[in-house]
């Protein structure tokens, strides 16, 4: 049995605290032992996205993170979004233009954005598709989301 | 828990990694940014006892330019090359090439080290290197090494590196100002492993006669290769059409791609000829001609 590592994370703004195997991914952490089961898992190796969350104000793919090399780490998952139940602007319009249909997918669209709108507060449509071009969609919604992202960007310029 | 059990050990600085590799010998692998080698473990493919982690050994973590070269610390993030001025400056090839290296999440943690110690033969770093004859400098117990970037790609996933060492850092030519760089790459979708990748860099005299070129492939052979007979066709020529297409007519004969499920060798064969002829005329479109 490996040796067990002590953890502790801050999440969303609170701090959590475990002991736990070396080989346990950020992700499996942030979902099994944290609660937090917004972040999606879907590959589990670093191909489709769906677990990207922001670790010390970059995206990361939860996934391809051990959880000890998060300790003392300040993240931010989706549930790190919203203000309660009203939704911020970028899920607004993820909302008002279907940018979202099963949802499994939508977490990681919606991290990578946000890190991207901060980076690039004026994107063509080009450069949102290569924004997303990590993130697999298997609704196939990539159209709908290329516009949400395009929508929210156009509301925090006006 | 997708991957298999390990053991972990955090380094703080260079001494305490090269002690802890020395310590564990071939059953330690060294965790960079985790992009490679944490799918491997997922995968099963790869099942080191124990992981040293140099995330946090910030010695490693820099760019500076050291006489006429530009160097770059093993563990420095590949985002922080993209986006950095002085790399911009120096080495205009390296952030062009990243762009093609999987995608910006996947480059906020990659390394450069990382990739370059990994010696995946179809990624990008491993060809640039070994395209601007660049040198890397490898620690172990008994210091520091430093190795030509044609001999320390030795195999598909396999380096100089020997048990008990690490990559600290890489060191790059710098290119002169006006020189035009360019990538060409096939891949299945943006950030895709590369089928083929074609770097170049070229620099023009003052009579549109090529002075410098430096030409690399991937995905074309079990490592990075330096296309040393195109370049010989471009060096002293002028830049037309027919010498670019005559460089590339030799692409063909340099390379020894093999068929894999995404491509068979013959249309990589194909492509890397097409792929040099683009890139260099690309390249030579982008260099400044001093009058």
């Amino acid at each position: 049995m490996s040796d067990k590592q002590t953890v502790s994370v801050t999440i969303n703004g609170q701090t959590y605290t475990a002991e736990c195997e070396p080989r346990l991914t950020l992700a499996d952490f942030i979902r099994y032992t944290c609660g937090l089961t917004g972040t999606h898992v879907g590959c589990e190796h670093g191909v489709c996205g769906a677990c990207t969350i922001i670790v010390d104000g970059r995206t990361a793919r939860a996934c391809l993170m051990l959880a000890v090399q998060a300790d003392g780490s300040e993240i931010t998952t989706v549930e790190g979004l919203a203000d309660g139940t009203e939704l911020n602007p970028l899920q607004q319009a993820f909302r008002e233009n279907h940018g979202l249909q099963c949802g499994f997918c939508t977490p990681g669209m919606l991290m990578c954005a946000t890190e991207f709108l901060e980076q690039n507060p004026n994107p063509t449509a080009e450069q949102v598709r290569e924004c997303i071009s990590g993130n697999l969609c298997r609704c196939t919604g990539y159209d709908s989301i290329v516009k949400s992202v395009l929508s929210a960007a156009e509301k925090a310029r006006s | 828990m997708k991957p298999p059990p390990v053991k972990y050990a955090r380094a703080g600085s260079v001494q305490e990694a090269v002690a802890l590799l020395a310590e564990h010998g071939g059953d330690a692998k060294v965790l960079a940014g985790g992009q490679s080698l944490v799918p491997l473990m997922s995968f099963r493919l790869a099942r080191p006892e124990i992981l040293v982690d140099i995330n946090r050994v910030d010695e490693l973590s820099y760019i500076r330019q050291v006489g006429g070269s530009l160097e770059i610390g093993a563990m420095t993030r590949q985002r922080d090359v993209e986006l950095s001025d002085v790399v911009a400056g120096a080495v205009p090839l390296l952030p062009l090439a990243l762009h093609h290296v999987g995608h910006v999440t996947n480059r906020n943690r990659g390394t450069v080290g990382g990739s370059i110690a990994h010696a995946d033969p179809a990624s990008e770093l491993p060809a640039l290197v070994t395209g601007l004859a660049g040198e890397l400098v490898i620690v172990g117990p008994d210091g520091a090494r430093t190795v030509a970037a044609e001999d320390f790609f030795a195999g598909p996933f396999t380096t100089a590196i020997d048990e008990g060492e690490l990559l600290a850092a890489v060191r790059l030519p710098q290119l002169p100002a006006g020189t035009g760089v360019a990538v060409e790459e096939l891949a299945r979708r943006h950030g895709d492993f590369a089928v083929v990748a074609v770097m170049a860099a070229v620099h023009l005299a003052a009579d549109g006669t090529v002075d410098l070129v430096r030409l690399a492939a991937s995905g074309v052979d079990s490592v990075p290769v330096r296309l040393h007979a195109a370049e010989a066709v471009l060096a002293g020529a002028a830049s037309t059409a027919e010498t670019i297409a005559a460089a590339a007519a030799t692409v063909a004969d340099s390379i020894h791609p093999t068929d894999d499920v995404h491509a068979p060798a013959t249309y990589r064969r194909e492509m890397a000829g097409l792929l040099v002829e683009r890139a260099v005329a690309a390249a030579v479109e982008r260099a400044e001609v001093k009058a």
